[in-house]
């Protein structure tokens, strides 16, 4: 399995696989992805901290119409994960209005998406429904 | 207190496919349209404001001053997203409120028709090797990977968000705000499209993103729009009829984003709109009550049901009722895009936060025509720019 890569940086790979947040030492914000300084408190320290797994569903949208490439429809939506909200897609579910329901419980769960010239596997990340 | 700020002229153009007209000629027609409303010409004007996102080479006012006159007066050239054309006539605003000049000009210009999706429309090829790029060392493109960048697709689910949060909503609803529009814009001439379309049709259109249908989404098309400012002493020296149908701005306001948990994981258009809001009602000395129009920025059906609750139309968390009660109709308590909004009369970008102001003023002015709202004395323009700004300006009728 080593030659895997996250598709974004704050997923971490492993027999756990999870998602961090950059959290302001200062006031507690979370962000995800390098920052510059805290756009609420303008702190400039910050720590590594782990993203529980499950969450809620807040909003979502069914795309129909994307970029050539993108292939529709997909879930896209906003998961609250124990006060962090995190953008994702909704995977392993119908993507229609009568399966995603709004609070509907979701899990994080990862996925490859391709194997570049280098025999590199990439793994993307998406939230299904629990149970 | 500084005084008061008027507009003297303004101008929009047709909305719609304009195949043999350029940006600079769109805009020339504008600027030229408002300086003639307001009575005066390129000499009066002492600053400009210009806005264009899609042209491609920069520097709009300076390429419209080659056309429509140059007088070295200074050019700001704006960029805020939707937000574009509010932000140019703020620039002018803001010199004649500074005493800087005492005539200023605003324009904002886009040739969009036929564009399909603006963000999430394309997207790179995957590298040939995974390598980590951006702030979130990503290794491929995001878009459709990790959520949507697609407007459709974000503003949906700002709408449902709303629904989530208060209930009520759902794609019916929806639908029937974007048949309201269409229904409106059937009076106004200028608008894009002016083809009434029945809650059937809306709902058995091209679905974009859930719950919006291609109808419930902005329509794509060129225009411009440009306003002549003065101020209250300039004013006072020109003629009567100058005078009686000069408007006033009562608020002109600019917000961005405070910083708020999830703000820069699903662009919030809430809480920037409700302090616009509050700013300007506060600056006007008026009430959400006191307003006979509304112009909001209804980019897409799902983003006008949470602006009924950010403009204060409504109590808190009430957009359904508020809607359900036929408020927003033209013939209701508190009409809301009378012009046909930005799902029928369309949405030239930067021409936005300039068109709804036209369309206020011609309302206070008694211009209407077919679509006058009777007797209109104070009315509200809303512009929203993804990132975000939002503008809002309060406009009075001249006592």
């Amino acid at each position: 399995m080593a030659d895997q890569i996250p598709l974004v940086d704050y997923l971490v790979l492993g027999d756990s696989p999870h998602l961090v947040a950059r959290e302001c030492e200062q006031c507690g914000s979370r962000y995800f992805g390098r920052r510059n300084a805290c756009a609420a408190c303008f702190g400039t320290e910050f720590k590594t901290v782990r993203i529980p797994d499950e969450g809620t569903l807040e909003t979502f949208t069914i795309v129909a119409q994307a970029a050539p490439g993108v292939p529709v429809p997909f879930v896209s939506g906003v998961v609250d994960v124990d006060g962090t909200a995190v953008r994702a897609n909704v995977v392993n579910v119908e993507p229609s209005p009568d399966k995603v329901t709004m609070g509907m419980k979701l899990r994080l769960t990862t996925f490859p998406i391709g194997v570049d010239e280098a025999g590199v596997e990439a793994i993307s990340f998406g939230y299904e429904p629990v149970g | 207190m500084s005084e008061d700020i008027w507009i003297l002229g303004i101008h929009m153009t047709k909305f719609g496919k304009h195949p043999d007209k350029d940006t600079l000629d769109l805009a020339s027609e504008a600027v030229m349209g408002a300086l003639a409303d307001g009575g005066v010409t390129m000499k009066d004007i002492g600053v400009m404001g210009a806005g264009n996102l899609m042209g491609g080479a920069g520097g709009i006012g300076q390429m419209l001053q080659k056309q429509v006159g140059q007088t070295g007066i200074p050019v700001y050239n704006v960029a805020n997203a939707c937000a574009t054309g509010a932000t140019a006539l703020r620039v002018a605003a803001m010199a004649v409120k500074a005493g800087e000049v005492d005539c200023g000009l605003a324009v904002g210009v886009e040739k969009l028709a036929g564009a399909g999706l603006l963000a999430g429309g394309s997207r790179a090829d995957d590298a040939k090797t995974w390598t980590p790029k951006g702030r979130q060392g990503a290794v491929a493109p995001l878009d459709g990977r990790v959520g949507t960048d697609t407007m459709p697709g974000v503003f949906a689910q700002i709408g449902m968000e709303y629904g989530h949060r208060y209930g009520g909503t759902s794609f019916e609803l929806f639908a029937r705000i974007s048949e309201k529009n269409h229904s409106h814009s059937t009076l106004n001439p200028l608008a894009s499209y002016q083809k009434k379309m029945s809650l059937e049709e809306i709902m058995n259109d091209v679905m974009i993103a859930y719950p919006n249908t291609r109808p419930m989404c902005s329509a794509n098309c060129d225009g411009a729009a440009a306003a002549v400012v003065v101020s209250d002493s300039k004013l006072k020296k020109l003629s009567a009829e100058q005078r009686r149908r000069a408007v006033k701005i009562s608020a002109s306001i600019l917000t961005t984003d405070p910083w708020e948990d999830a703000c820069q994981v699903l662009p919030n258009v809430n809480t920037l709109t409700r302090n616009a809001a509050r700013q300007a009602y506060e600056q006007a000395s008026v009430g959400p009550e006191d307003l006979d129009l509304v112009e909001l920025h209804d980019c897409f059906a799902t983003a006008e049901l949470v602006h009924y609750d950010n403009l204060m139309l409504c109590e808190e968390g009430g957009a359904v009722d508020f809607f359900n009660s036929g408020a927003p109709w033209r013939d209701g308590k508190t009409p809301v895009n009378v012009s046909g909004g930005l799902e029928s009369k369309g949405h030239p970008i930067s021409a936005t936060g300039i068109a709804n102001i036209w369309e206020v003023c011609t309302h206070l002015r008694g211009e209407g025509g077919a679509r006058q709202i009777e007797g209109a004395k104070v009315g509200l323009a809303h512009v929203i720019g993804l990132g975000n700004a939002c503008g809002v300006h309060i406009l009075e009728k001249a006592a």
